[in-house]
């Protein structure tokens, strides 16, 4: 398994996610870095999407840039059979031999991935944030820069001999590519489905979409901390996301507290975000918190602790109580005409 | 009906030490000195839903982890916490794996462990978190595998049936036996060790398996095994530390303000 020393042999391919038809966002972000690393490489952006009925999925990944897009369709596999799936995606990758492969780091994503990696015997690289070509022992090496200990410290990592390179990339690391006018191939792939693929079976897939607005794509998030326990709830993060016209995110602390939902949470178990103005609220900065947001443009972080780690990654940091500090905040933004009164 | 179960357990460091790892950026080497090292926390979710079923439907739970020599000690915790027997898989020859060396190495204990039922393991590591040798073991023993599996009911004798998180939702999958599951946090609450349980353990087996125990070939395991490479470490940059503010509440807010408008905070 793997080949040795081969030269570009082959493409760049994203794999696509979608559910239930719907290409997942991550999808489309991953096409902008695969688009960038193909160009640089001299070789062709595909894409593949396993499931039923993708002939929309399809033409969005053609439109978002993928040159060809390998589409393998089967009423069985509308939601994702992790035995189906994984066999199906690595016997494709076998017969065509992609140099790169980028999966989103998703539920689904990271096990497929895994999985996929262990068929083809090549190595794997979870979570990358930066992802460049350099140059090693005269070959073009893939270079994923991921983060360790909770993001401590960013650790380097290639895979220099086994083909293909593999790696996983979480949603909203990169930005969706601009979307073009299509052209390109899609190639319909027999889906040779075998009753052994079903071992582990999804019977049923139930969708618990919240009530709220999703973190992502936010432009301003509002994020709340362990602090906010001074207050006893979350009022004063709400109302500050509210007259900003933003949403509200927060830490695990207070995920686990009930105070936000699971698609609040920011950080290295939850969602990063890149918004225009970020503000943490009561929270202290451990890594694993602001490794989720350190991409946005303004950070502004309030605490009452002035050795806490945040400041570290704030652009502008205030220090005091946040039940005195956000009422004179949210007065001078009135008052200076920045949210309505 | 008896289920064989294995779980696999990672020793890592403290998450409350993670700040004090650190690297030397000359020599490119990491320091954990003085850290304490703990069982990967969603390995004790692993750990428990083992035990529960042994206590549901009758059984044996073994624990097995890969690891250099002070991994003991994250075995006897989990003797203490209720598991029938240990395995250390502890060689030079396994250190610097990968996810799929690391899968390897288990896969051939597993294998000599054999015949199993289920293999339980945490959806991923504190420290890494890639989540990736739970799934890459599966196939290498050639198993079904579920992760972030936040519930476990037997469907019939050799089917369980799980409930499996997903972004903003739950799959549910019937899996057939013999399977890999991952947890989750949110699946159970670990059990702590006992009095009772610790004074157990002490007669509890700890096998020592190197490498050649369990047939590994130097080129499958270990660094040479690892189709991935760390060429570098680098303390992330955060690029930022700007000002601190600190004074009476109106004050600061006023400057605040007048900053984040110049910063293009409040957009265009």
């Amino acid at each position: 398994m793997g080949r040795e020393g081969f030269e570009m042999a082959g493409d760049v391919w994203v794999i696509a996610e979608q559910r239930l038809g719907r290409l997942t966002d991550v999808s489309l972000q991953l096409l902008s870095k695969g688009k960038e690393l193909a160009g640089e490489l001299g070789i062709s952006l595909c894409a593949a999407v396993v499931g039923e009925q993708l002939e929309p999925a399809a033409g969005e990944l053609l439109a978002y840039g993928a040159e060809r897009v390998y589409v393998v369709e089967d009423p069985r596999l509308r939601f994702y059979q992790s035995d189906a799936y994984a066999r199906l995606l690595a016997d494709l990758l076998k017969d065509n031999s992609p140099e790169i492969v980028l999966f989103g780091a998703t539920t689904t994503g990271r096990e497929l991935a895994s999985r996929v990696a262990a068929k083809l015997g090549t190595g794997l690289t979870a979570h990358g944030v930066a992802l460049s070509i350099e140059e090693s022992e005269g070959k073009r090496q893939l270079v994923c820069a991921v983060p360790g200990w909770g993001g401590n410290l960013m650790v380097r990592i290639v895979c220099p001999q086994r083909r293909p390179q593999i790696v996983t990339v979480k949603p909203g690391v990169l930005s969706k590519p601009e979307r073009g006018g299509g052209g390109g191939e899609v190639i319909r792939v027999q889906a040779d489905i075998r009753e052994e693929d079903f071992r582990a079976l999804t019977v049923e897939m139930v969708e618990e979409r919240p009530c709220g607005v999703p973190v992502e794509g936010a432009e301003v998030v509002v994020a709340g901390g362990w602090g906010l326990s001074s207050v006893g709830d979350f009022g004063p993060v709400e109302e500050l996301a509210r007259l900003l016209g933003g949403v509200v995110g927060g830490t695990r602390p207070t995920l686990d507290k009930g105070w936000i939902g699971e698609e609040c949470l920011i950080g290295q178990s939850g969602k990063t975000v890149s918004p225009r103005l970020f503000i943490s609220v009561g929270a202290s900065g451990a890594m694993h918190f602001t490794t989720g947001f350190l991409k946005s443009g303004v950070i502004l972080a309030i605490d009452q602790n002035p050795k806490a780690p945040i400041f570290e990654v704030s652009d502008i940091g205030i220090v005091g109580d946040l039940r005195e500090v956000l009422p004179c905040l949210i007065e001078e933004l009135k008052a200076a005409g920045i949210v309505p009164c | 009906m008896s289920l064989e179960i294995v779980v696999c357990l990672k020793q890592v460091p403290h998450p409350d030490h993670f700040s004090q790892i650190s690297l030397d950026p000359a020599k490119q080497t990491i320091t954990r000195e003085g850290v304490p090292a703990v069982i990967n926390p969603l390995d004790k979710n692993a750990l428990e839903q083992g035990l529960r079923l042994r206590e549901q439907l009758s059984g044996r739970v073994t624990v097995i982890s890969m690891g250099p020599p002070q991994t003991r000690s994250a075995l006897e915790e989990a003797l203490a916490m209720g598991a029938d027997r240990g395995v250390l898989l502890c060689d030079r020859a396994f250190a610097g794996a990968d996810t799929l060396a690391t899968a390897h190495a288990l896969a051939l204990a597993v294998r000599k462990l054999e015949p199993f039922d289920l293999i339980l393991c945490g959806n991923e590591t504190i420290d890494s978190a890639t989540g990736q040798v739970g799934p890459q073991l599966a196939e290498l023993l050639d198993i079904p595998h579920v992760t972030y599996v936040q519930e476990v009911a037997l469907a019939h004798e050799s089917k369980l049936a799980v409930r499996r998180a997903v972004e903003y939702g739950y799959m549910k999958v019937e899996v057939v036996l013999p399977a890999l599951l991952a947890m989750v946090k949110e699946s159970n609450r670990p059990r702590l060790p006992t009095a009772w349980g610790i004074m157990e353990a002490a007669q509890k087996e700890i096998r020592l398996w190197t490498a050649a125990d369990v047939g590994a070939a130097p080129e499958a395991v270990g660094l040479e095994g690892s189709p991935t490479q760390v060429i570098g470490v680098f303390e992330q940059q955060a690029g930022r530390r700007g000002e601190v503010l600190e004074g009476p509440p109106d004050e600061v807010a006023r400057r605040a303000v007048a900053k984040l408008r110049e910063l293009g905070a409040f957009g265009a």
